[in-house]
């Protein structure tokens, strides 16, 4: 305890260097997606299986879109930080655990912003 | 667990073993804690087959119609009904870990109980999400 400043004291984070963030982050999204998961669904069940036009409707009005767009956002960041939690416990190797750290931020990025796009093109069409 | 006579025989006294996954029988917290992580991973999938619908339908009518054929297949229809399967235990079950979270709920007796809610609520949903599926 001596050797360490005041304000490293107070933050507490240590040789670690970072806190409870990942851990608080993954609460965070938990309880939006207990709210939006419902909200999303509503309309993605009865959607599942319409023809092409109804579903661009639907998705053409704003509510509609607004539920699903965050929906997939707080989804593939819940997605991400469970992953990253899964891939920690289980890959040991460096190189292995840095490309599947790597292959997992790219991915639910790239799905969540795949999502989100086409969800603005159809409610802007 | 019947660990102490394994723990004698190799002279570490009666102390249990700790559980061997092969002959340890998993309690249903345990089961249902494996279950939570699983379909959590699972879920990637599903949220790769929603963009990709959604994708599909703002690309235009081909597309939309492949996809649309594919989720609503009969292999198709069943893993859409896996997923919301696995969707509804994860909401249910992750709704009792918040609760854990906020530090109720840790008694053994409460555990077992929560278990059985989880269970049924999530059991519960999923028939009411399909039945919703079916109907509208």
């Amino acid at each position: 305890m001596g050797m360490i400043t005041p304000r490293a004291r107070v933050e507490g984070l240590g040789s670690a260097k970072s806190g409870t963030d990942h851990w608080w982050g993954q609460r965070v999204t938990a309880v939006a997606l207990a709210i939006l998961t419902p909200l999303f669904l509503v309309g993605f069940v009865r959607m599942l299986g319409r023809p092409h036009e109804e579903v661009l409707a639907f998705y053409g009005r704003p509510l509609n879109a607004l539920f699903a767009a965050l929906f997939i956002a707080a989804a593939f960041v819940h997605l991400k930080q469970g992953l990253q939690v899964v891939i920690e416990d289980y890959v040991h190797s460096p190189a292995l655990k840095t490309t599947a750290f790597l292959a997992n931020t790219l991915l639910t990025t790239a799905f969540a912003a795949a999502g989100i796009f086409s969800l603005a093109i159809i409610a802007l069409r | 667990m019947s660990g102490s006579e394994h723990g004698a025989a190799v002279g570490r006294g009666a102390r249990p073993l700790s559980p061997h996954l092969q002959v340890y029988r998993l309690p249903l917290t345990a089961v249902m804690s494996i279950l939570h992580r699983v379909t959590g991973c699972a879920l990637m999938g599903g949220g790769v087959a929603l963009v990709w619908w959604l994708v599909a339908a703002a690309t235009g009518a081909g597309a939309f119609g492949f996809v649309n054929w594919l989720l609503t297949s009969w292999i198709g229809g069943l893993g859409m009904i896996v997923f919301g399967a696995a969707l509804m235990y994860h909401l249910c079950n992750g709704i009792r870990h918040l609760v854990w979270d906020a530090g109720f709920g840790y008694e053994k007796p409460e555990v077992a109980a929560s278990n059985k809610v989880v269970l049924g609520a999530a059991a519960a949903l999923t028939v009411v999400l399909c039945l919703y599926a079916w109907l509208t």
